[in-house]
Parts: C-alpha cells; sequence; structure tokens
C-alpha cells in the first residue's frame, strides 16, 4: 500500500495550493460571490492554462490524462480556499457524464473546449419531488422524427444558469420511479423552450430552476443509450461524492487549523482559551473527524473505478456518511469554539461552516446513504 | 402529585389563548411561522397590544404593573404566545433592566424608566459584553469617570442585540480600575440618542443584521442614572442574570417549530409517500418530542418549586443548554427536511409581501438560514461550556 502522491500529483498540489493562497483570500472570494457570473472569469482561465480542468481527461481528448486522484487534489484544494468556479458542477460531472457515456464524436466535441475553459456544462437531475432518489424522473422524453422532445423541470441545478450545456436526465419509458427507462440528453441552454432561474446559495455558489417545455433534441444529443441512462447517473454521483468528499476535507482541515489557532490566541480569564480541557477535548475530537473524513475520502476515490461494485459502493456510501456527520460536528463545534466571532460574517469560518453543511446534502445526506448502506 | 393542570389554571389558559387569537396581528403571525425578517414595529406593535391589555410584564410585581399570575401561569401565557407564533418578547426591558430597576433602583429611576417598559414606549439593550470580554464577562474595561454629577464613559461594548432600535442601554462600566474584577464595576443605564454613542451594526452568517457593536466615546451619563452603588454593579448584573427563570428554555417556540416541521414533513414527496412517512425522519421526531416533554416537565417542576417558594437550584442552566440544543436540533430538521431546496438562498424571499413564486416549496426560504442563525443559541447568555462550568462548580461542587 501506498497513499503517497506521485510527482505530477505532488507538483498539482502544490500549484492548487499556491493558487488558493494568493488568489483567494476572503475578500477576494466576497468580490466573486457578488459578481454577476458569480466567480472569476480570470481564475476559470488561469485553471484552464495549469491544465486543471483536463486533469482527469485523457489526452485524446484535451487532457492530461489523470483521474480520480487528481481531482481529489484539486477538490481538496479548492475547499481550503472555498473556491467558487464551477469545476464540480462543469468538469468533475458534466465531464464525468460525457467521458463515461458520451460517443466518440461527442467527447471529441464537448471535452476539449470543457478543457479549455471555453464551454461549461451542468447537471440536472434532481426534480422537485426527487430528493435525493436519482431514479425518480418526472421530466419526459418523446421520440419525435429522429430526435426527441423534452418536457419537465430540473431544480437546483449546481451553476445551472451560466452553463452551456446541461446534460439532464429524463423518462424515455417507465414510470416515475423505475430505474429503467432513463435517459440522459446534452441540451443547449439556449435551446428554444429551455428557461432558467438562476439564484445563489447559502454557501455561496449558484444554481438554477432549469424549465424546460417542448424542447427538442437531436438523437446525437442522448448520452450512452436510450432507456439505460442509470447506470451513467450513478457513476456521475459516485465520482461527485468522491469529489465533495476531498473538498470537505480541505474545508474541515482548515477549519481545524483555523479554530485551533483561535483557541491559542483569544484570551479569557487570563489564559488562551485553548488552557481549558473542556475545548481542549472538543479540539482532538474535531482532530479525530478530521482523520477519520480523509480516510473515508481516500478510500471513496481509490475505489471508484474498483471492479467489485459492492466493494465500490460501499466506499462511495461510507464516505458520505463519515462526511456528512464529520461536516456536522466539525463545522457546529468550530462556530461554537470562535463565540460570538463565529456568528459573524466577517469571519471565514461562517462561510466554511455554511459551505460544509450544504455539501452533506449534495447526492444525498449522510442519513441517506446510511440507510442505503445495508442493502450495497 | 397530580400531572394535571388546575382548573384555574386551565380556565386561564382558554382566556390566554383567546386574546392572543383575537389580537395577534396576522402580518407578524405570518412572519413568525414562516420564519420572515421581524423589525422594530413588529415587536413594538405586539409589545403595546399586550401592554393595552396590561399583561406585557405580568412576572412583576402588582404596585408597578404586574398581574400577579403564578409562574405556571405566566408559563402557560408564554407557552400559548409561541403557539401562536407571536413573537418572542424583547426582554432586554421587561425581564432584564425592568426588574433590577423595581428591585434596586432609586425612586426617580422607578418613576420614570418603568411605566415607560411596562406601556412598551422605550427600546431598552443589554450593554455587557465587550470585545475582550465575553465569557470572563467581569474583565470588562469599559470606562466611566465620574466628573461632578457626571460619568464620562469611554470603551466599547459589542454582540449588542437591537441596539440599533435601542432608546437606552443597560451598562456594565468599570468605575474603580484599582479594584478586583467583579468589585469595581456600575451599572449604568445610558441613553443611546445622544452624541459619542455609534452603533455599528455586525451581519452575521445569515445575512441577518440584529446584532451591533457600540462604540461609547465621551459619553455623559447623569450619576442618577446610576443604579445602585457604585462599584456594585456586578451584583445586580448576576441578580438579572438568574432573575427570571420562566421561558428560558423556550419549550413554546421549540413546540411550535416542531409542529412546522410535521407540516412540512408532510408536504414533502420522499419515495412513494412523504417525509412525514420515513422511518428514520420519524424517530428524530419522536426523539425531539420525548426530549422536549422531558425537558418541559423539568422546567415546570422548577416553576412549581419556585411558586412555593423553595430556593433555585440548578434549574436554569439545565434549562438553557438543553433548550438551547434542542432548538438548534428542530431547526436541522427543517433544513434536512428540505433536501436540495435548503440550498437556494433568495434574501428578498425572506421579506414579508414578496411576491414571485418560491424556489421549490413555499417553506424553504428562511430554514438554511435559520440553521445557522440558531448557532447563537449556544453562545449568547453565557455559552453552554460556561453553563456547565457553573453548573459544575456551584451545583457540584467540583
Ligand atoms: C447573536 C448574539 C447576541 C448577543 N447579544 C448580546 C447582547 O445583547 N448583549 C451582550 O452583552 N452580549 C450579547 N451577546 C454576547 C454573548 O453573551 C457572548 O458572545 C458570550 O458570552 C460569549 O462570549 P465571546 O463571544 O467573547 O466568546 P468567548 O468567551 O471568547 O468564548 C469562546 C469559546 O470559548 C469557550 N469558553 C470560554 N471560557 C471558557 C471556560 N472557562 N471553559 C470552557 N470553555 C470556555 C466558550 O464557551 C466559547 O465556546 C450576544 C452574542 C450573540 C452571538
Ligand atoms: C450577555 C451575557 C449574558 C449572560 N447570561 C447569563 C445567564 O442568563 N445565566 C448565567 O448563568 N450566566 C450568564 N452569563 C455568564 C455570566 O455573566 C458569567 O460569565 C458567568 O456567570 C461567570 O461569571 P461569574 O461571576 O460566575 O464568575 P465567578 O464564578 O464568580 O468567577 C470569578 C472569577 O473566577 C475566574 N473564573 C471563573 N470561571 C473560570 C474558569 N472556568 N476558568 C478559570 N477561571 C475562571 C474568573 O477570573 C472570574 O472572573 C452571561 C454572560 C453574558 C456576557
Amino acid at each position: 500500500m501506498d497513499f503517497s502522491l506521485n510527482e505530477e500529483q505532488q507538483l498539482l498540489k502544490d500549484s492548487v495550493d499556491r493558487f488558493v493562497r494568493e488568489n483567494y483570500g476572503l475578500a477576494d472570494r466576497r468580490k466573486l460571490v457578488a459578481s454577476p457570473d458569480g466567480f472569476g472569469r480570470d481564475n476559470w482561465r488561469i485553471m484552464a492554462e495549469l491544465g486543471w480542468l483536463g486533469a482527469a481527461l485523457p489526452e485524446a481528448y484535451g487532457g492530461t490524462g489523470g483521474g480520480p486522484v487528481e481531482t481529489m487534489v484539486i477538490m481538496e484544494g479548492f475547499g481550503r480556499g472555498l473556491v467558487v468556479e464551477p469545476y464540480f458542477a462543469s468538469v468533475v460531472l458534466g465531464g464525468s457524464l460525457i467521458l463515461q457515456g458520451g460517443t466518440d464524436a461527442a467527447r471529441r466535441e464537448i471535452l476539449p473546449p470543457l478543457a479549455e475553459g471555453r464551454i461549461q456544462l451542468a447537471f440536472g437531475f434532481a426534480e422537485r419531488q426527487s430528493r435525493y432518489d436519482l431514479f425518480d424522473v418526472d421530466t419526459k422524453a418523446a421520440k419525435s422524427g429522429s430526435g426527441f422532445v423534452l418536457s419537465g423541470h430540473k431544480g437546483v441545478v449546481l451553476h445551472g444558469g451560466g452553463a452551456d450545456k446541461i446534460v439532464v436526465s429524463a423518462r424515455t419509458a417507465g414510470a416515475r420511479r423505475e430505474k429503467a427507462g432513463i435517459t440522459l440528453f446534452v441540451v443547449d441552454a439556449d435551446a428554444a423552450g429551455v428557461s432558467r432561474r438562476a439564484y445563489q446559495t447559502i454557501d455561496g455558489l449558484r444554481a438554477a430552476e432549469v424549465a424546460l417545455e417542448n424542447v427538442e433534441v437531436p438523437a446525437d444529443a442522448v448520452i450512452g443509450s436510450v432507456d439505460g441512462g442509470m447506470p451513467l447517473i450513478e457513476d456521475a454521483a459516485r465520482r461527485g461524492i468522491a469529489a465533495l468528499a476531498a473538498e470537505a476535507v480541505g474545508i474541515m482541515d482548515t477549519m481545524q487549523s483555523l479554530t485551533n489557532d483561535y483557541l491559542k490566541t483569544r484570551q479569557q480569564f487570563g489564559r488562551p482559551l485553548g488552557k481549558f480541557q473542556a475545548l481542549q477535548h472538543r479540539m482532538v475530537d474535531i482532530l479525530i473527524a478530521c482523520e477519520e473524513s480523509r480516510s473515508a475520502a481516500l478510500i471513496a476515490t481509490l475505489r471508484l473505478d474498483d471492479e467489485d461494485a459492492s466493494r465500490r459502493d460501499k466506499a462511495v456510501a461510507a464516505a458520505k456518511v463519515k462526511i456528512g456527520q464529520s461536516a456536522r460536528f466539525i463545522g457546529q463545534s468550530a462556530i461554537q469554539l470562535h463565540g460570538g466571532m463565529g456568528m459573524t460574517d466577517e469571519m471565514q469560518i461562517s462561510h466554511y461552516f455554511k459551505r460544509l453543511t450544504m455539501i452533506d446534502l449534495m447526492f444525498g445526506d449522510h442519513a441517506y446513504h446510511l440507510k442505503r448502506y445495508p442493502a450495497l | 402529585m397530580d400531572l394535571r393542570f388546575s382548573g384555574e389554571d386551565q380556565a386561564f389558559q382558554e382566556k390566554a389563548r383567546t386574546f392572543i387569537e383575537r389580537n395577534l396581528p396576522a402580518d407578524i403571525g405570518e412572519k413568525v411561522k414562516g420564519g420572515l425578517r421581524l423589525y422594530k414595529d413588529d415587536y413594538v406593535r405586539w409589545h403595546k397590544i399586550l401592554a393595552k391589555q396590561g399583561w406585557l410584564v405580568p412576572e412583576w410585581p402588582e404596585e408597578h404593573g404586574g398581574t400577579n399570575w403564578t409562574p405556571v401561569q405566566r408559563y402557560i401565557f408564554l407557552e400559548e404566545q409561541a403557539r401562536a407564533y407571536a413573537p418572542r418578547l424583547v426582554a432586554f426591558g421587561i425581564k432584564m433592566v425592568g426588574p433590577v430597576i423595581y428591585t434596586f433602583g432609586s425612586p426617580r429611576q422607578k418613576q420614570h424608566y418603568l411605566p415607560r417598559i411596562v406601556s412598551a414606549e422605550d427600546f431598552w439593550c443589554q450593554g455587557y459584553s465587550e470585545p475582550g470580554s465575553g465569557s470572563d464577562l467581569a474583565s470588562l474595561q469599559t470606562k466611566a469617570v465620574r466628573k461632578g454629577d457626571h460619568y464620562i464613559v469611554n470603551g466599547s461594548k459589542t454582540w449588542t442585540t437591537m441596539a440599533q432600535y435601542a432608546d437606552h442601554m443597560f451598562c456594565l462600566c468599570r468605575t474603580d480600575p484599582n479594584a478586583k474584577f467583579q468589585e469595581g464595576i456600575s451599572f449604568l443605564l445610558i441613553d443611546m440618542k445622544q452624541p459619542g454613542v455609534e452603533v455599528k451594526p455586525i451581519r452575521t452568517m445569515d445575512g441577518s443584521q440584529e446584532i451591533n457593536t457600540v462604540y461609547l466615546t465621551d459619553v455623559k451619563v447623569p450619576v442618577e442614572d446610576r443604579v445602585g452603588e457604585e462599584n456594585k454593579g456586578w451584583t445586580y448584573a448576576k441578580f438579572l442574570l438568574s432573575h427570571e427563570r420562566s421561558g428560558i428554555a423556550r419549550i413554546g417556540a421549540s413546540k411550535a417549530q416542531l409542529d412546522k416541521l410535521r407540516q412540512i414533513a408532510a408536504a414533502e414527496p420522499c419515495g412513494d409517500g412523504y417525509l412525514i412517512d420515513d422511518e428514520d425522519f420519524r424517530r428524530e421526531i419522536a426523539q425531539i418530542e420525548i426530549d422536549l416533554h422531558t425537558l418541559e416537565y423539568t422546567e415546570l417542576r422548577a416553576l412549581t418549586a419556585s411558586a412555593k417558594g423553595e430556593a433555585p437550584g440548578p434549574e436554569a442552566n439545565v434549562l438553557k443548554i438543553r433548550g438551547t440544543e434542542l432548538q438548534q436540533k428542530i431547526s436541522e430538521l427543517l433544513m434536512q427536511a428540505m433536501g436540495y431546496y435548503a440550498m437556494p438562498f433568495v434574501p428578498e424571499a425572506l421579506e414579508h409581501g414578496y411576491n414571485e413564486d418560491p424556489v421549490g416549496p413555499q417553506a424553504a426560504a428562511p430554514l438554511a438560514a435559520q440553521y445557522f442563525n440558531m448557532r447563537k443559541t449556544s453562545i449568547y447568555g453565557g455559552t453552554n461550556e460556561i453553563q456547565r462550568n457553573i453548573i459544575a462548580k456551584m451545583v457540584l461542587g467540583l
């Protein structure tokens, strides 16, 4: 066994960490969050130039041939800076879907500009009634000539407002909660019948409600097979969960060190807070939760392409459970230990807390995955 | 022993419920239930309605405007307000400075300040905490220097809830810089509308603006606005902290939030049915119900004991700890109930009268923000760690 990064991965990590250190102070982030796009076009260009957007794509499609570990390294670094660029939605989710399910032509068309930062993808999988069930799809795709006509509503599509193309799940057969009969389509965001309502999320990102009203798409808009989209959706969700787990680890690690520093500097009763044993023990439990989360995130990442499906699925669900539980404990504790300061918008700790809390909700919260786990 | 409310208490409950139903303005109830933003006017309107009925300060002595209700009846009254989604009563005048004034104040202070609290004319805020003095409140540094018949006050207070609305602040200041901590502190009543008082808002992580820093620069405070003796302020401050125990656990508000949670879960699709049918979720709700029920009777035990004149025990601190933990847990479940729709943050949707279609379910808009906001409850009023320290020291003798 070896859990160390290879040389290129270490270089990647160093460059991501440097970028975050130099460009992602709280004031920088605040500006980006408040800007019309909700992220930095310049940052996005830099990320493309440094090869991060293509880090997990094969060279044939404009990438540099990495995989889940590269994604993990980037996401963890982005967690430290609370990066708001749409890397997760566009590259991790959108990129995986096209890479794993697209035809060679689709990959050639979409992936190189994705890696160059020229187009942005988003993934619309949730619906108003679906909660966390990926197979609960009510959006309809009816055959029409050689193509399809889509109608329905996709909810809380991460970075859906700024995306050029949105991959959506729609039902080509079967009933609302059947696993079979779901098909994935790439829809141009400016196609007739697509309307979007974009908004901020509580953690400073962007999302959108995407309404589809008789949206016509050609046959080659299908990703994967007709009626057979579910395995692809699940694959993207697993890759998404592993990436989010890495982001969460970056956030938790940062919250741990910020809180530890605070306990060393803030004085009450004539001594640093860190001298009070009740707080020392809480801090130690935070450290333990961080370590466990890091292990869980790592296992999930390394098992993404495991040939044993049960082992793979369990590792991913376990990571989501562990991360969600740790997020709750570490987030709440870090705020508490900062006292009144922790409640303020001015302190970065509260921004980490908000993002960490929302990560638990993505692709199902800890309770959801704990419930699925025994059957995996 | 008898678990039931007496017939008299039941009749009282009926009377209180009817009054609240008839008099709580609908828009205010909607704001509270919907978790929308409340402003000074909302609080003051409700305070004035109660004031007109003579019910704003039930726990005060009758000579100053109290009602002579029993502690259990006061409990019922608070409970009924929460049940109807009335706004919580702003404690600073009613529960904090008022009792300090009628217990320790001069005749002039009683005559001048108390009627204005009873009639909801004045809005108060609490100037205890400072940037350097939170849990270790007795280390506070704001100075009041005596100059003839005035004190000149310099320093800053922080986390001051609703200071932006306040006419007056009761304020702990150091009047003897050489005395040991608790001994050199005085309790001053400061007019907020005067030169040298600057209120600067602090935005909290949920985007709301309810706390402030108050800068005091050469602020003149007449000596007659000092409560009690010079350098004895800590005694009054601590009296205030331990004074009114009914309602500290906010059981009524938690019950109302739990009701809301049930309503939301009953409407929230989950699988083939609704979230309310989900076994895990039912279990969470059941746990909260059990905890709330148990805490309620812990509070009632304390109240009936104090009605019989027994000395207060550890209940106030126990109620604060468990009460805040439950409030926080319920706010967490409310957020979780929404699934993905907890994420959208549309600040305008938190204002009453927002007309656009909600993003997702109608109830969703404020829930994540509320969860983040509720983290304050284990911090303010003495953090839960400090509450535990107090129990360990005062009750357990450790
Ligand atoms: C929303 C809000 C409203 C408030 N409103 C008011 C108001 O109106 N008026 C007012 O005067 N104040 C108000 N406060 C201030 C509040 O009372 C203080 O925040 C609180 O007393 C904690 O002080 P601090 O923030 O300085 O935290 P600190 O005292 O710095 O504490 C930081 C952490 O250390 C822990 N800690 C400190 N000492 C010990 C110890 N000895 N043992 C174990 N743990 C310890 C604390 O529990 C906390 O977790 C408000 C605070 C908030 C958040
Ligand atoms: C706005 C605000 C609201 C509050 N509301 C409440 C409330 O409703 N109920 C309530 O019970 N408390 C409340 N508190 C907390 C309370 O004011 C005191 O912070 C707390 O009671 C401790 O002060 P004390 O006088 O009991 O200290 P004491 O126990 O008398 O201690 C005296 C001195 O001992 C030292 N000391 C005390 N504890 C420790 C420790 N853990 N480690 C090392 N040295 C220590 C300090 O030097 C301290 O000054 C509130 C605080 C604030 C700021």
